[in-house]
Parts: structure tokens; sequence; C-alpha cells
């Protein structure tokens, strides 16, 4: 057991017109989560902190957070891996509601701009459209996304220009651009080769070191601009 | 503020989603869920979903409806069995054209994999029926209908917590929900509503369940007089992360896992010699508990190990990519070099609201229907599963039984005037939740929670008796006295959390009652309900489903019949 302080950056919009830091003392195992934290604290201390969580074991995406000033899931920190005090904020970039909460609607309509479904009109067969393994590959990381908005919030250049799409759905973009079962590659390539698309990408790898899935997303998108550039310059010629 | 549409579906799970695509063809479509959809607890599902596709080695759509009949301990309906088995590849087909990324054979076809209970002719030896997407299957799968249901133009209500499903005349008029960022009542007028609202794990401490599987939509019907079908049957899955409980697919266990005791022994050769640690997970289960409770639990402890260590180490990082992160993370353990403990985990609810092979809700055992009111997915008991769900086939009912709901619905539609909510029921809503904001005591809803999910789990697991059930019973009511005197310290309308905690509380509280009195009633072992005190299936007496129905806060028990069509009860060995 260990006694964690947790320094929690609360809002209440009810209550006040701007946020307030209240911490809490509290007794955890090593190998408890930080969500199991905030859950003590909202049965046993407070019952007015408020937190999104559900499968707790980081598949389902509610409960990213900023931890120590780095987003990730608190279902997916161990206290083990804390330090004593543990400074948990909402999500940067997106409107807060209440506490740890975000309106995520930003997030999920940029996500709607990419045409993200495969788009297939071709006549399908009588039974599954065939892949090779090594293409399935192609998009194995990106099919990954838990869409839990760690990515797009840790991004300078969103928190610069909310415009911009954003890693989370240029990522979405990626997944079905290099889906060899769709056909709609071009037309969604051309959806995000803009200046609040791909090309605001600078790079940064913050989107990287955050996602909880682990996934390269800056390699993504660098994939993505290579073959922007390519499409561009086949049709000048 | 008030909406209407055709159709109204709570839950965007995967079976509220293929309903949802399903319907809009015909009609507006309304889909609401507490979370957003792509939090739905369908994403946690892991290791497959079941097809007799053949890609891997021969299968047949007949084998995979026997060893779901001999599965649920012959109390699956064989004509609903049937239907799903039936079409079964269909299904897997049409969700590859849709987008979902399969995982692929050499060939490019979708892989397939072991699973429990899935068998070649009828039983001689397992069989490669699971389709994968690695072990994040579910995930995939609910991705691309949600990506396909948008497309399709249906209207998504996130974050919208259901308060009352509205039935009047025995017709259903829609649903009452509150919208969580505002704290604002709206009201969904439709002339069909489908409960695709999922499970209810949560009834129990030890689950591989998400916190907002708490069966709401169930015990809000059970309220209304809906009775619920086959409570006692819930499924306890052998290998939870010793601690958290947190899923290990049977996938894993497909991929050439084994379990093993504290002297080393492959203990499943015991239980099941034919198919080993493929049995179906109502008997491994048991076999796990019996080995922890004969002393022979790792280290005298309560759990046993799943061995992956002989598992070749590309396919770990290929097939089981998700579990293995898991270990690592949260035991801090490589399962290519260090088995896995684990112990049986609160998994899946085979019983639910009854409906027919269409998803028409049933409003008794003799099956009347409940005109506008459809279910689906976990949530249902149609009942394909029966005492015991097989690995990979819960998938399949909800995409099967989602579209079949969704097709039922079209139909209906027709003949359907919209009605319209009345004023009284809505102003009953706003009233219950002042009520619960107001209320004064000093309990607290976590406290009273904590204590129903370890009662749960302690009493009405694994292993049952008469003396811990009615022990569990005697809790549950004075739990529900409690929870009277819980007193929210949040009094606000935005993001109210702490108020939705105490309605589910109430849910599960209410559900806890008719998993422990349906298991009282039920005087043998079958599937996943095995009771110490009588410990054989008895066909003569109890080859019944059990119908509970709520009246006056008293339960009253109903039964009916099995179907059988083609598979007759046989004792169940592998």
């Amino acid at each position: 057991m260990k006694t964690c302080t947790f320094n929690i950056k609360r809002f209440d919009p009810e209550k006040a017109s701007t946020p307030r830091w209240a911490k809490f003392s509290v007794e955890m195992e090593q190998t408890e989560r930080l969500l199991d934290g905030l859950i003590k604290i909202k049965d046993n201390m407070d019952g007015t902190l408020t937190f999104r969580r559900s499968c707790a074991h980081g598949i389902c995406g509610s409960c990213a957070v900023k931890i120590n000033g780095k987003n990730g899931l608190a279902c997916q920190t161990l206290i083990k891996d804390m330090p004593d005090t543990i400074t948990l904020e909402p999500l940067e970039a997106y409107p807060v509601i209440k506490d740890l909460v975000v309106d995520m609607s930003p997030f999920f309509e940029k996500n709607d701009k990419v045409m993200p479904y495969l788009v297939n009109d071709e006549t399908p067969p009588d039974r599954e459209r065939l892949q090779s393994p090594e293409d399935q590959h192609k998009i194995l990381q990106s099919i990954t996304c838990i869409m839990c908005g760690s990515c797009t919030s840790s991004c300078p250049g969103y928190w610069a220009n909310k415009d911009y799409l954003g890693p989370s759905a240029l990522l979405k973009a990626y997944r079905f651009i290099f889906d060899t079962r769709d056909n709609a590659s071009g037309e969604r390539l051309e959806k995000i080769i803009h200046n609040n698309g791909l090309w605001r990408c600078r790079s940064i790898y913050n989107c990287v070191e955050v996602c909880p899935k682990e996934i390269d997303i800056t390699g993504h998108l660098s994939k993505l601009k290579r073959l922007a550039v390519k499409k561009k310059l086949l049709e000048r010629k | 503020m008030k909406h209407h549409y055709d159709t109204v579906i709570i839950g965007s799970g995967l079976a509220g989603l293929r309903a949802a695509a399903e319907a809009s063809e015909h009609g507006s479509v309304a889909v609401l869920t507490k979370l957003y959809p792509t939090r739905s607890h369908s994403t946690a599902a892991q290791g497959g979903i079941g097809a007799a596709l053949g890609n891997e080695e021969p299968d047949s759509p007949e084998w995979h409806f026997y060893d779901t009949a001999k599965g649920s301990d012959f109390l699956g309906d064989q004509d609903a069995i049937e239907v799903m088995c039936e079409d079964a590849i269909r299904t897997i087909v049409e969700l590859e054209h849709l987008g979902v990324p399969f995982s692929r054979t050499s060939e490019g076809k979708i892989a397939q994999r072991r699973f429990g209970g899935h068998t070649r002719d009828f039983g001689k030896a397992a069989v490669r029926r699971a389709c994968y997407s690695a072990d994040r299957t579910g995930h995939a799968i609910l991705f691309a209908l949600f990506e396909q249901s948008e497309l399709q133009g249906v209207n998504f209500f996130p974050e919208f917590h259901v308060l009352d499903i509205v039935i009047e005349n025995e017709r259903c008029l829609g649903v009452i929900a509150l919208e969580i960022s505002s704290g604002e009542i709206h009201t969904f007028s439709a002339k069909a509503t489908l409960i695709a609202s999922g499970g209810y794990g949560k009834v129990f401490r030890t689950t591989s369940n998400a916190y907002a599987s708490t069966g709401d939509c169930l015990s809000i019907l059970f309220n209304a007089g809906i009775p619920l079908e086959d409570m006692e049957f819930f499924q306890f899955h052998p290998t939870g992360l010793y601690g958290p409980g947190i899923l290990i697919t049977e996938g894993a266990r497909g991929e050439g896992g084994i379990l093993i005791n504290a002297k080393g022994e492959r203990f499943m050769e015991r239980y099941a010699p034919a198919i080993k640690d493929l049995a179906p997970r109502d008997m491994v289960s048991r076999a796990v508990m019996t080995e922890v409770r004969e002393g022979r639990g790792i280290n005298g402890r309560d759990y046993v190990y799943l061995d992956l260590r002989q598992v070749p180490e590309e396919v770990i990082k290929e097939r089981l990519p998700e579990i293995s992160t898991f270990c690592k993370i949260y035991l801090g353990i490589d399962p290519s070099g260090k088995p896995i403990p684990v112990l049986p985990t609160a998994h899946y609810a085979m019983g639910g609201i009854p409906t027919d092979v269409d998803g028409r809700v049933l409003k008794d055992e003799r099956g009347s229907v409940i005109h506008g009111l459809y279910a689906a997915g976990e949530a249902a008991c149609v009942s394909v599963h029966g005492a015991n769900r097989l690995g990979c086939n819960s998938l399949l009912d909800t995409v099967v039984f989602g579209r079949r709901a969704g097709m039922a619905i079209n139909s209906d539609l027709r003949n359907t005037e919209k009605g319209s909510i009345p004023q009284s029921m809505i102003d009953k809503a706003g009233d219950e939740i002042d009520s619960l904001k107001n209320r004064t005591g000093d309990e607290q809803a976590g406290t009273v929670r904590n204590e129903l999910q370890s009662a749960m789990t302690d009493k009405c697991s694994v292993f049952r008796t008469e003396q811990d059930l009615s022990d569990l019973a005697g809790k549950i009511n004075e739990l529900k006295e409690k929870s009277k005197k819980i007193e929210l310290k949040d009094k606000g309308k935005i993001f109210n959390t702490e108020l939705l905690e105490a309605i589910e509380l109430d849910h599960l509280i209410n559900l806890a009652g008719a998993i422990t009195h349906s298991a009282l009633q039920r005087r043998e072992s079958r599937g996943a309900h095995f009771r110490e005190d009588f410990s054989e299936r008895d066909d003569r007496k109890w080859l019944k489903h059990t119908f509970v129905f709520k009246t006056d806060d008293r339960l009253e028990f109903k039964y009916k019949p099995v179907t059988i069509t083609q598979f007759q009860p046989e004792e169940r060995k592998y």
C-alpha cells in the first residue's frame, strides 16, 4: 500500500466560472490502476468528482486524461509507475464539460470528414474478398486505434488551429486508403490534402508518444504524405 | 426535448448497429447510447466470431448446430440455433464486405482458429471455426458497423441514459432518456423500440464486463411486468486475469495454450479427455475451481496457470497481441516466458429479455408479444445459448439476430401508427430523478454496490448451494433497503454521474434478485448453473426455460418448454 495524492483540476460550470484544484489522499495498492483511485475518491470521499470510464482495460478509450502532463488512459496506468503525487487534468484543447470530462464532439466530427468507411461499389463476390496477410498488415496498426482522443489533444498543430483534422482523423484516412479492398482512396486522399489536413502535420511525434495503443501515427502520416506528393506529381505530368 | 423516429434503438454495440443498418433502409432511426458508440462493450470481444466457413479445414453448419445445442446443455432452442448456424457463413461474408479487417490465411481468406466446444464430426475433435481479427475481433466489427451506419444516415445520440421505456396497452411507444451532458430529459417516440443494451456483468465483483454493463433496460422492463428468461444462467469465463478479472481470450487455448495446476499437470485431460483445454467454458471453469478447492491452485492459492510458453512467439505476436499487452501492463509478465495466473471471471449473461427468432419481445411463456418492442444481443434471450454459451457464438448472435430484428421492424412498421409518450410518464421520470437527488441518509452508492457485487461473487458463482442462495436473497433485500438511504452529494444537472450510478445500482439490485431467485428455483445442475446440492442434470423436471415475473414486488415463476428439433439431450461428454 502507498498513500497517493491525487491533485485534480476540477470545474463545475453550475458552481463557478473558472476551474480549481482539489487534492485527495488515497491509499492505493501498487498494482491498482489510476482509474481505481478515481473510483475510490468518487465512492468514498467526494461523489461529485466526474470522469468517464467504461471497459477499464484500455480498449474502449473512455478514460483518456492528462496524467502528470502527458495524455494517457487512467485504466492503463498503474500506481507502481507513478510518483506519490499524481496530477490529473482534462484532455487539452477540447471544451471542458465538468471536471475531467471534455466535449468529444469536435474530435468525432473531424473523423467524419475523411470518409471513414470502406467504399467498394463493385458487385461483391459470393465469399469474402481476398486480401493477402501482407496487405492486411499494411493497415494492422491503424485498425487498433480506439479513438480515445489522446493524440489529437496532444498535438501542437491542433492547439494552434482547431480546424486541423488532427492525427486521429488522418490515421483513420490511412486505415481506408491503404486497405486493398477500398475503391475510394483517391477521393479520400483529396479530402485530406489541404492546409487544415495532412500538411499541417509537422512530425512533432507528440501523438506517437501518448498513443495508448503504441501506434506510430506520425509514421503512418508520413506514408500518406509520400502518397499525396506522388499523386500530385503524377497529375502534373 | 421531443424526438420522433420510426425506430429507436437503445445500445450501439454489434446488435444495435446491425439492426440500425437494416431498419434505416425503411425509415428513420435513432440510436441511443450511454457511452459513445465506439466505446460499446462489444469492442472488448477478443477471440472470434463463429461460422463454418471451412477456410482452414472441413466444417459444416450442421456440426456448428450440434456443438451449440450440446454446449447449451440442451437448453438452447434448436429452431433458433439452427437459424443462427445456417446464417453464420452469410453473416461473416457480409461483415467482410462491409470492411471488417479480418486476419487472413496465406491464400487471403478469412483466418480461423479453434475455440471451446467447437468440433468436427459431432464432437470428434476441435475444429477451426472462429473467424478473427487478431484478438480484437469485437473492436474490428464494431468499428466497421459504426462506420457503415453513419454512412447510412443513422442518427446517434451519444451519452443518453435511458430512464424509462414506455409501454401502454401492450404496445411500446418509445423511450425517455436523460441527456447526460445537460441533464435534460428527452423523449423519443417511435413505432419500434429495440433493446440492444448488452449485458449486466457488473452485478458481480470479478467480471470481464465494463462499468457500463449494468442491465438498465432489462431492469426497467422487468419492473414494467415483462418477464426475464433463464436469469440463473450466467457464464463464468475460466481465464480472467487473476486480480482485475480482465478477459484472456479462449483463443489463447485455441492457439495451443494449456491450463496447469500447482503440480504442473495439464488438468483438463482429466475433465475432458477428447478436447481437453477446449472444453466449453462452464466445464473448464468448474475444473479450475475444483483444482483450487482441492488444494492444487498455484502455491496453494486461488488461481491456476494459463501456459502459453509452448506457443510460438510469432503466433502470440500475430494472433494474441492484445492479451499479451494486458499481461505486461497489469501483471508485468510476458506470456512467452511466464505462465499467466487466471481465475474464472463473470463474463456473459445467457439469460435476458425473452424474444422470438425475429427479436419480438415476449410478454409471457406462451409466446404472446408486446407490439413495437424488440430485443437482440446479450440483453435478449432467444435462446441460442441455453445454459452455457460457446465462445465466438455471442458475436454471431448479435449480428444474426440484430439483423433479423431490423428486418422484423421493417415489416411491422407498415402496420403501425405513431404513438406519443404521455406527459404523465415524462413527469414521473423527472420526479424520480428529483427524489433521488433529494434523498437523505447515511449510505453511499459505492459501498452498497461493492457489498452487492461481493455477495454475488461469493454466493452465486461457479458453484451454488441452497444455503448460499437463500443467504444471498436475504442480503439483497437488506441492500435494497440500504439503497433507499443513499444520499447524493452531486445535486447538479450537468454530467451528474453520481446520479447515474445511483440509478444503475437500483437496476443491479433488481437483476441480482432475479438471478438469485431463479437459481434457487432450479434444483438441478445444467450448464453454467451448478447446484452442489443437486449436482445432476434433471431433464425430466427441468428441461425448460425459467420465466421470472415481478408482480407487486414479489417474484413469480413460470416455465416454457425447450424447442428440440434435431438433437435429443444426451450425456454431455467431451
